[in-house]
Formats: C-alpha cells, sequence, structure tokens
C-alpha cells in the first residue's frame, strides 16, 4: 500500500501510462522529424496511425497476415501512403507559410477518419493478441501482462534506434544537415527532395507502428487517431520538437504523469498533459527541450 | 499568412478601402434582409451565426495571421452561459447573449495570455490543446448537462418587447446581432489598432522596433476575436435553443476555419460567404451523404488549400480587382 492506493492498481496504472508514452513518444519523435525538414505540423499522423492499426486489420482478415507480419507491413504500406502524400500534395507547399500544410494535413485527417467511419463505424473492432505473448508473468507484487511489457520494450528500442540513426549515423548527418540549410545539402549533392519523401515516409511510418501496437490493447477504431493526436500536439509543445531526445523523454515522462493521475486523481487524467502544457509555457515558453521562437 | 493579403491593387489608404468595400457589405446585407422570403429562416440563422463567427475568426488569421484551432471553446463556452442563465436563472435573451459573450472574453484573455507566448504552427497546436481541455471540462461540468447538452433554452422576448418565439422578429433580431458584430469587425480592422495589427502580421520585428508591443496588440485581438465568437455562439444557444458538447468540440473548429479558408482569408465578406457555402452543404447533404459530409469538407481543405488559397471572394477580389 503506498498513500492508501494498492501496489496492485499503481502498478497497473502505470503500466498503462508507460504504454500510452511509448505511443506519445513514438508519434512526437515523427512529428519531430517531419517539422524539422519540411517545416510542417503533421495534423495526418493522428489518422496515419489509425491507418497503421486498420491495415493490421485488414491483413488478418483478408489475408490471413498475423501480428508479427503486421508489424512489418503495415508500416511499409502506410509509409509508401505518406511518400505519395507528400509528392502530391506537401510537395507544391513548399516554401509557403506552414500554416497551409497545417491546414492540408487536416483535411487528410478529415478524409480518412471519415471513410472509416464511414465503412466501420465509431465502436472500433477487436484485434487479438497474438499467441505468442498471450498471458503474463506473476511478479509477486503485480501481474505483468506479456504483450504490454513487449510494447514498452519494442517501442522503446525503436525510438532510440531512430535517435541512434538520426544522430550517429552519416545518413542521420544529412538529414540534421539539411534542416539547417537545405539548399547547400543539395549543392553538395545530396538529393534533397528524395530524402524530404523519405523523411515524410519514416516519420508516419513511426506512427503506423504504433497504431499495430495499440491494436490489440485499444480496439481498432476510427477515432483513436483525433484523440491521440492532440495529446501529442500537447506533448511536443510541451518538449519542443527541436530534439530527438526530447521528444523520446517527453512522450514517456507524460505518459507515466497521466497514468499516476489515473489513481490519485481520476477526474484530471484526462486534461493533466493539458494542464501541463500550459504550466509550461507560463514557465519555459520555448518548450523544456525547444530552441526560442 | 503571406499568401492571403488582401488582394487589393497596390496603394490604396485606409479610406478608399473603406469605400470601395460598402457596395458588397451593402448588397450582402441587403440579401439577407429579403432571404427569408425565398429561404428557411431557421437555415439563415444558423448561417448568419457561422458567418459572424467565421468573421470573429478571420480576424485572428486574416489579419493578425494567428491561426488558432480552438476557436470552438469561445464559441461552445459562450453557448453554455447564454443557455444556463437564461434558462435557469431568467435572464432575457439579451443579456444572456452578452453573458455568454463576456464567458468568451474572459476565455479568451486566459487563452490568449497563454497562446501568444508562441507563434506559428505552436500557436495552432497550443490553442487545440487547451480548446480540448475545455471540452473535457464542459464533458464533466455539472451545469452542462454532458452529453444531452442544455436543451429548450426559453427564447424570451428581446428588450420585454420583441417576442423572439415570432421567427421572423427572431430572424431580424439575429441579423441584427449579425451586422452590428460585423461592422464592428469591420470598423476594428480599418482603424489605426487593425493597421497596426497588420503591420505585426507583415514584420513584426519591424513593428516592435517602430515602438510597438506586438504581444498586447496580439492580446487585445484574441479577446476581440474571443469575444465576437462569444456573441455568435450565444446567439446561436438562443436561436436553437440548445447548446451542447458538438459546439465545443474541435471538429466545430475545423468547420470554422473550412468557411473562412474557402471564403477568403483576410477578406472582409469572405468568411461569410464560405460559412453559407459551408452550412448549405451541412444542411442539404446530410441527409442525402451522412457521415460522407467529413469525407467532402476534409477534400475542400485539401482542394482549397492545393489551387485556391485565396478562397471564393479573395480569388474573385483579384478578378474585378477590387477588395471584397
Amino acid at each position: 500500500m503506498i498513500f492508501g492506493i494498492s501496489t496492485q492498481a499503481l502498478m497497473s496504472q502505470l503500466l498503462v501510462g508507460l504504454i500510452n508514452g511509448s505511443f506519445y513518444a513514438l508519434l512526437s519523435l515523427g512529428l519531430a522529424i517531419i517539422f524539422g525538414l519540411l517545416n510542417i505540423v503533421n495534423f495526418a499522423h493522428g489518422a496515419l496511425y489509425t491507418l497503421g492499426a486498420f491495415v493490421a486489420w485488414f491483413l488478418l482478415e483478408y489475408a490471413g497476415i498475423g501480428y508479427w507480419g503486421a508489424l512489418i507491413l503495415s508500416p511499409l504500406v502506410v509509409g509508401l501512403v505518406g511518400a505519395i502524400i507528400e509528392r502530391l500534395m506537401l510537395k507544391p507547399l513548399h516554401g509557403l507559410d506552414p500554416l497551409y500544410g497545417l491546414l492540408l494535413t487536416f483535411g487528410l485527417a478529415l478524409i480518412i477518419q471519415g471513410l472509416f467511419l464511414n465503412a466501420y463505424g465509431s465502436s472500433g473492432l477487436p484485434y487479438s493478441i497474438p499467441e505468442t505473448l498471450a498471458g503474463g508473468i506473476n511478479l509477486g507484487f503485480m501481474f505483468l501482462p506479456k504483450y504490454r511489457a513487449w510494447v514498452i520494450v519494442f517501442s522503446l528500442a525503436v525510438c532510440l534506434a531512430t535517435w541512434y540513426v538520426t544522430e550517429r549515423t552519416r545518413l542521420g548527418s544529412y538529414l540534421r544537415a539539411a534542416t539547417e540549410n537545405p539548399s547547400l545539402v543539395q549543392a553538395f549533392g545530396v538529393n534533397v527532395p528524395q530524402m524530404i519523401t523519405l523523411t515524410y515516409a519514416m516519420g508516419v511510418a513511426l506512427a503506423a507502428l504504433a497504431g499495430v501496437m495499440a491494436a490489440p490493447i485499444y480496439r481498432v477504431s476510427p477515432l483513436m487517431g483525433s484523440e491521440m493526436i492532440i495529446v501529442v500536439f500537447a506533448v511536443v509543445v510541451i518538449g519542443g520538437m527541436g530534439s530527438i531526445m526530447g521528444s523520446i523523454v517527453t512522450g514517456f515522462a507524460l505518459g507515466i504523469i497521466e497514468g499516476l493521475t489515473k489513481v490519485f486523481y481520476p477526474e484530471a487524467s484526462n486534461v493533466v498533459v493539458f494542464v501541463i502544457m500550459a504550466l509550461v509555457l507560463m514557465v519555459k515558453s520555448s518548450g523544456l527541450f525547444g530552441k526560442a521562437g | 499568412m503571406s499568401e492571403a493579403k488582401p488582394t487589393a491593387e497596390p496603394v490604396l489608404t485606409v479610406r478608399e478601402v473603406n469605400w470601395r468595400q460598402a457596395l458588397p457589405v451593402a448588397i450582402m446585407v441587403a440579401a439577407f434582409a429579403v432571404a427569408p422570403l425565398f429561404v428557411y429562416p431557421v437555415f439563415l440563422m444558423k448561417a448568419l451565426c457561422f458567418g459572424l463567427f467565421a468573421c470573429a475568426f478571420n480576424l485572428l488569421i486574416g489579419y493578425v495571421g494567428l491561426l488558432s484551432f480552438g476557436h470552438a471553446m469561445f464559441f461552445g463556452c459562450a453557448a453554455y452561459a447564454a443557455a444556463h442563465t437564461a434558462k435557469v436563472y431568467g435572464f432575457p435573451p439579451e443579456l444572456a447573449i452578452l453573458t455568454g459573450t463576456a464567458v468568451a472574453a474572459i476565455l479568451g484573455a486566459i487563452v490568449g495570455a497563454l497562446a501568444i507566448r508562441r507563434q506559428g504552427i505552436y500557436f495552432a497546436m497550443i490553442t487545440l490543446a487547451l480548446a480540448q481541455m475545455v471540452y473535457f471540462f464542459c464533458l464533466r461540468a455539472p451545469f452542462t448537462g454532458g452529453e444531452d447538452g442544455i436543451q429548450a433554452v426559453p427564447r424570451g422576448k428581446l428588450f420585454f418587447f420583441l417576442d423572439l418565439n415570432d421567427t421572423t422578429t427572431l430572424y431580424y433580431c439575429v441579423l441584427g446581432i449579425f451586422v452590428a458584430g460585423f461592422l464592428l469587425i469591420r470598423r476594428i480592422v480599418h482603424s489605426p489598432f487593425g493597421q497596426v495589427l497588420k503591420a505585426i502580421r507583415e514584420n513584426e520585428p519591424r513593428a516592435t522596433s517602430l515602438g510597438y508591443k506586438p504581444n498586447q496588440y496580439k492580446l487585445i485581438a484574441f479577446i476581440l476575436s474571443a469575444a465576437l465568437s462569444g456573441l455568435a455562439g450565444g446567439t446561436k444557444a438562443i436561436v436553437f435553443q440548445l447548446a451542447s458538447l458538438t459546439d465545443v468540440h474541435w471538429n466545430t473548429s475545423g468547420e470554422v476555419i473550412l468557411m473562412t479558408l474557402l471564403g477568403g482569408l483576410g477578406t472582409i465578406i469572405g468568411p461569410v460567404v464560405g460559412a453559407l457555402m459551408v452550412t448549405t452543404l451541412e444542411q442539404y447533404l446530410a441527409a442525402t451523404l451522412g457521415a460522407w459530409v467529413q469525407v467532402v469538407e476534409g477534400a475542400i481543405f485539401v482542394i482549397c488549400v492545393l489551387t485556391f488559397r485565396r478562397g471564393v471572394i479573395g480569388e474573385l477580389s483579384r478578378l474585378l480587382k477590387r477588395p471584397l
């Protein structure tokens, strides 16, 4: 018992918090990478997270491809959709006020959400946990469902891998250089337009990956993305989009805080992230890891 | 937003612009005055409320360059305040609407003070997040009626003698409120204050170097925009006798953006035209299309941004070579 709350309840909410945190981290990571290079806040990120979950469901329903296949195929499919979106719609907006990119991707989000709502309604579809990860482990002080542990570990690994690629590899150095000065990098012979397309595709593939992982925990629902994206925006405002590690840390931290709030003051659990955002704006308006501006 | 500048001929003084806009404005008001003879008045009142809402929103995006993604919170909270005071405290309609406007202005001051600390897309994300917070508050608060909303709000008598239960009287009262709000916005835009706002939009560092304090101007503009959105929301609650969660939902924030974008950012009558078009779409296509309306709205966003960023009236104004 801690503060009159059973360890079991505390731990299970902490686990839910960590899981939500890993989704926040994966999504805000993708947003940050896309923003860095394209100077666009991708409002469609939530909708593409939904699309990722739906692709997993389609694969199972119509092709008999299970969770593990979907974990690879769904991000590829959504990444391809992303590449098409970037080439057809975002590229013409290059050089315009970034607000137009926000409006365009908001429109895309409405289209994707609307299409799924028409086809499947708002109640959502079930997607079962893969057999290898069914059940759980009794740790003595709590029961740890295997699937949830996997989601946390795997998301963390993907986040760190993304951090490694952008901060420690040659490809990442091109990416960071193009973020600073695209025309100069282009002059050095790097194909920047191609890189932009691939970056957008990779950012939304991360969102799709989160969607596939979320499918067995939450139901596959057309509205899952719009609820998520607004919280992720707040996460991004809190962390600032300047730093990859900042996005990861902020994402996980806010997930945990949200989980703890569910235990100690459930009424506020929906708004705690927004309250923290307001507080951060008052104290350090550029965000915890952000640059001024 | 640089792309959305009023597409006037190069150098026109404020007075000239003002004068040239007088004709289209007069035509618009006259059209609304005779419209109930041809069109269902309740539909027109919805268009008027959303038209005023879009004009208030446009004050911020079109003239200060700030994209608020949470304007539904002002519209919706004002609707709740007006509905609650009219129904529970028995306020007469004018007082209920004014209460709504005041609530929106106060909320605008709080949200504005936080949001103007960041610019551009961060501003949009912050307003969206704060609006979501307000949405959850409205979902839980005891006086909003949760999922049901506040229903059967009495319309009452305006100034104790105009019975608003009569549709024609109600219509012309709503038109009066709309015209008053519209002219106020137009006055703000053409005032010296409005000129400073435009200067800040075009070049904030230069405005600062000239001795203006951009944040003060932005905050005042934000509060004005919030209050006028509240005026629209409060009126809507009295007209439709309903305040519900739809009014504070982010969908409504998206809709007002769509109306303004479609009509023309930074044009004076564009938002009204956009509101008419979107309301028509919802009213007449909802029956046949159902949930496809959302897809259609999304598609309009995409097409608008890709092909005519100036909006219908903005493009028209460019063709006619006169400010509209």
